[in-house]
């Protein structure tokens, strides 16, 4: 049990004071931003939630939003049962598994942007396998000007990157389940598909959750990646919402609806974030036995 | 469990096609500018190490990855140093507003980093930290510290909190019991800790772009402009990317052990 | 129902053993009778649960044949072997109702509904789940669950021997009785053999009728709770059972007596006969029970010191010190302090001699 003390917060200042000067100075500026008009340097009006409403009613927003959604389901329908499915073809032990789990990780552990270049390289149809081979077969694939060929590429682009997470935390959730299930699965006569429907799938439902959870949000907020694949094109075809922002702040410099939106942007992560949270923490104690 | 007629060859299968796209960029890395535009063949021709050659000596090159080197160990000590106490107060007491804090911390590895590009941009201008290490460093801490708080609090909380008492009853002061006794108990949280921290720190670069512009320059950065005024320099930005995997796979390597057990301590 | 014989059974893990330290089972043969309940009791490590997994069929023996009422099951997987076992902590499928947990197994060999349904509700009356069968299985306690793991184990009528690897481990001590006799009703109605892992004496000799004794890989003695008592053919045996346990210390033989410390303790004629021209190695062994205490020195005794005695109301538990060896005593009664002098006197007809640790005479 755990004792009541609050000079333990104490041994947390140093993590408030790191991550509050990162993260809350910050946020306090687009707080400020989002609510006031720069005119000028030294000239701010004060414009309330106008910033906001105007966000809100952007229909550049709304296709961008409509294109994060598409593309976060999308992963998530391929690279979930995609994981599971490879994280169950894995040796459980000896120098096969470690081999495997390090092949497996590899593009984990690329940079984003590298992870683009590769794709941008590997899709092109006069120096790239992919690109040569798909127009080879008949299809004339372009990802630069075809709207469903760049969707496609930053699709597989995705599932290639990151579905070795969920492989890695389903094999991880595999191994901690007690021989004796399939011992007894096998005294019961149970078929395969019966062994995974009953046994492994409900076994796996926490890692699960944190992996649906984990690959929403951060698909939710990808912006390398598509951004040194395609830039965000044709025209807008991939541009998906933090690159939406990148543009607003940096590029066209409209520090006030950046900001409303940076915020609206956050609270959409936050409300996952809290459902997250609250999910681990029943999964912590409810496992405590 | 499943006959491995069939499982074998499935796992093959993927990873065949996962490793291709980074075996197509090796061998790209390999062959001059010329023989890459001029036709398509899976290894190359005429081996060259030219390319690679190039990175090694061109200290506009070698100088990314030195940086990104850099920030990366400087954000991994940091992080691991201030999340360690941290994560021990969370384990082993409760306090006023305990809950609230750690959510608080998870919601910043939670916050889109396209968020901070503008206010970090001002912030560190006004600092003074522009363009240097540490700053890409702090600014990873955002997302790593949370991160490392929560692995390593998971790794504490196996610990026994006998062994605190017993430590004190031995006579240790607190510092002493945690360095000379605790820190051994779970070394392999630090390690799969650290793995982390790093991976994310070597891998995110919007960020690490905004922060530097010419001393600290990330090797991302660098790769963007291999354009010249005789075409895209395909050979050398691929040598490039091969390079910048090969820390992420030795890291790997080294704590292959621990990352299916980092993963099985039943929070992730 | 079955009888289950083991012939040369052995199970190395390595291609060629050689020491008898390469083997988890060494080599072994054992009959055992339709019906009869046996436990299997040793420390951990001791090849317990190797040797019930090869029973079972989980685990296929390197040496050896397994047969079932005369039939050679050596390399028939566990679901063709008509045996269940319950495993250490409770296997059930959480996502199944406890009517479906019981139900799986017969669901699994295409049984008609109606047949599943009165096969399901006998077995749930039996252990007493009638009424849980809607509910979840897996919001049910510890004990529960466990019935339900044997539950799905009876609910084959086929069933000819239920396996159990210490399943009581994460019961709650008060209701491990409860359960333990519930195995017993079980037993007597269903009459089905039962075999039974634990390294819990007290388990094994209330439960079983013939207990099986096993360290590092050997059965050292197989036999009933009087028999392990009274006559334990190895020193293990002497040691592990009873408490405390048999009292074993090295002695020598010189033709009529055991030199034990200075004393001399006489043999007894078979003993004399069987001990004749053993030369090292010997240990001689006597149950605290049947350590006698006089405060007088007399033909067969021993000098010995009190070092303490405790009262605990039916006998008192004593320590002596012989020389310098601790010999412990339970007595009815023993009026004397620490420190004091006494004499020892040790039966020949109780007490035992093992060369080499087994029994000699």
């Amino acid at each position: 049990m755990k004792t009541y003390n609050n000079r333990a917060w104490f041994l947390i200042l140093p993590v408030i004071a790191c991550v509050a000067f990162s993260a809350i100075l910050p946020l306090m500026t687009i707080v400020n931003y989002s609510v006031q008009d720069i005119l000028s340097p030294t000239q701010h009006v004060f414009v309330g939630t106008e910033w906001f409403k105007l966000v809100m009613r952007d229909s550049e927003l709304h296709g961008a939003l409509y294109r994060q959604m598409l593309f976060s389901l999308s992963v998530l329908a391929i690279e979930i049962p995609l994981g599971i499915l490879i994280a169950l073809t894995m040796p459980a032990q000896g120098w096969r598994a470690s081999l495997a789990l390090v092949l497996i990780a590899l593009p984990l552990l690329i940079p984003w942007n590298v992870v683009g270049t590769i794709w941008q390289i590997f899709g092109r149809s006069d120096i790239g396998l992919l690109g040569y081979a798909v127009n080879e077969m008949g299809f004339a694939y372009n990802y630069t000007g075809d709207s469903l060929d760049a969707w496609l590429t930053v699709l597989v682009m995705d599932v290639w990157h990151w579905t070795p997470l969920v492989v890695l935390l389903c094999y991880a959730g595999l191994r901690a389940i007690p021989d004796a299930y399939y011992q007894a699965a096998r005294i019961d006569g149970a078929s395969r598909w019966a062994v995974f429907r009953f046994i492994q799938l409900p076994k796996l439902r926490n890692v699960l959750m944190i992996a649906v959870l984990l690959r929403f949000m951060d698909s939710f907020m990808i912006y390398t990646e598509p951004f040194v694949l395609t830039g965000g094109g044709p025209g807008n075809a991939t541009t998906f919402l933090s690159q939406y922002l990148t543009q607003k702040a940096v590029g066209q410099f409209d520090l006030g609806p950046a900001a409303a939106f940076s915020l609206i942007y956050f609270l959409i992560i936050l409300l996952f974030c809290f459902v997250l949270y609250n999910w681990m923490q029943r999964v912590g104690t409810g496992d405590k036995k | 469990m499943m006959s491995k007629f069939f499982t074998r060859p499935v796992l093959a299968i993927y990873l065949l096609l996962s490793l291709l796209p980074i075996y197509w960029m090796l061998n790209m890395s390999l062959k001059t500018n010329e023989e890459i535009v001029g036709a398509l063949t899976m290894w190359p021709a005429n081996l060259t190490f030219d390319n690679f050659k190039t990175i090694f000596t061109d200290a506009s090159w070698y100088d990314g990855y030195i940086n990104s080197i850099i920030y990366v160990l400087i954000n991994m000590v940091l992080s691991v140093a201030v999340a360690l106490p941290a994560a021990y107060a969370f384990s082993r007491y409760s306090f006023l507003g305990d809950k609230h804090l750690f959510f608080w911390l998870l919601t910043n590895r939670m916050t889109p980093p396209a968020v901070f590009l503008l206010p970090f941009f001002q912030l560190y201008s006004t600092v003074g930290l522009m363009d240097t290490h540490l700053a890409v460093a702090l600014a990873h801490m955002v997302f790593n510290v949370p991160l490392a708080v929560w692995i390593l609090e998971g790794f504490m909380s196996g610990i026994p909190k006998e062994i605190d008492e017993t430590a004190y009853i031995d006579g240790y002061s607190f510092p002493k019991f945690f360095v000379k006794i605790f820190l051994l108990m779970i070394k392999s949280g630090i390690g799969v800790t650290a793995f982390f921290c790093f991976m994310f720190s070597w891998v995110e670069l919007l960020l690490a772009r905004t922060l530097t512009s010419v001393s600290a320059k990330p090797i991302s950065a660098t790769m963007t402009r291999t354009v010249s005024a005789a075409g895209m320099d395909w050979g050398v930005l691929a040598a490039a990317g091969v390079l910048t995997i090969v820390p992420g796979a030795l890291v790997i390597w080294f704590v292959r052990h621990y990352i299916a057990k980092g993963f099985a301590m039943g929070r992730v | 129902m079955a009888r289950i014989d083991l012939v040369e059974l052995a199970h190395a893990y390595k291609p060629n053993p050689t020491s008898p330290t390469d083997y988890a089972l060494r080599p072994m043969s054992m009959q055992w009778d339709d019906g009869g309940a046996y436990a299997l009791l040793g420390p951990s490590g001791c090849g317990k649960t190797t040797l019930l997994n090869i029973i079972s069929g989980l685990v296929r023996p390197s040496h050896g044949r397994v047969l079932f009422d005369g039939k050679d099951v050596t390399s028939l997987p566990p679901e063709a072997r008509n045996i269940a076992q319950v495993f250490q902590f409770p296997v059930i499928y959480d996502t199944m109702t406890v009517f479906d947990n019981l139900a799986f197994p017969l669901r699994n060999r295409r049984w008609k509904s109606a047949d599943i349904n009165h096969r399901v509700e006998q077995v749930a009356e039996l252990l007493d789940l009638g009424s849980a069968l809607k509910q979840r299985a897996s919001g049910l306690s510890a004990d529960a669950k466990q019935k339900i793991s044997l539950g799905r184990g009876l609910v084959r009528p086929d069933v000819a021997a239920v396996l159990f690897d210490e399943p009581l481990t994460v019961i709650d001590p008060h209701l491990k009785w409860l359960l333990r006799r519930k195995l017993k009703e079980i037993h007597r109605e269903l009459k089905l053999s039962l075999i039974y892992v634990t390294h819990d004496q007290v388990e094994a000799l209330t439960f079983a009728d013939k207990v099986v004794v096993m360290t590092q890989g050997e059965v050292v003695q197989a036999g009933t709770a009087q028999q392990l008592f009274e006559a334990p053919e190895h020193t293990f045996v002497g040691y592990f059972i009873g408490n405390p346990g048999m009292n074993l210390l090295p002695c020598a033989i010189n033709g009529e007596v055991a030199t034990l410390e200075g004393a001399s303790i006489p043999l007894s004629g078979t003993a004399r006969a069987a001990l004749k021209g053993t030369s090292g190695n010997a240990k001689l062994g006597i149950r605290p029970e049947f350590v006698e205490c006089t405060f007088e020195a007399g033909a067969d005794t021993a000098a010995a010191t009190l070092l303490s005695v405790r009262n605990l109301g039916t006998h008192c538990l004593a320590e002596f010190r012989l020389g310098n060896h601790t010999i412990a005593g339970k007595l009815r009664r023993l009026h004397a302090e620490p420190g004091e002098q006494v004499w020892l006197r040790l039966p020949p007809e109780r007490t035992l001699y093992y060369v080499n640790d087994r029994r000699v005479a």
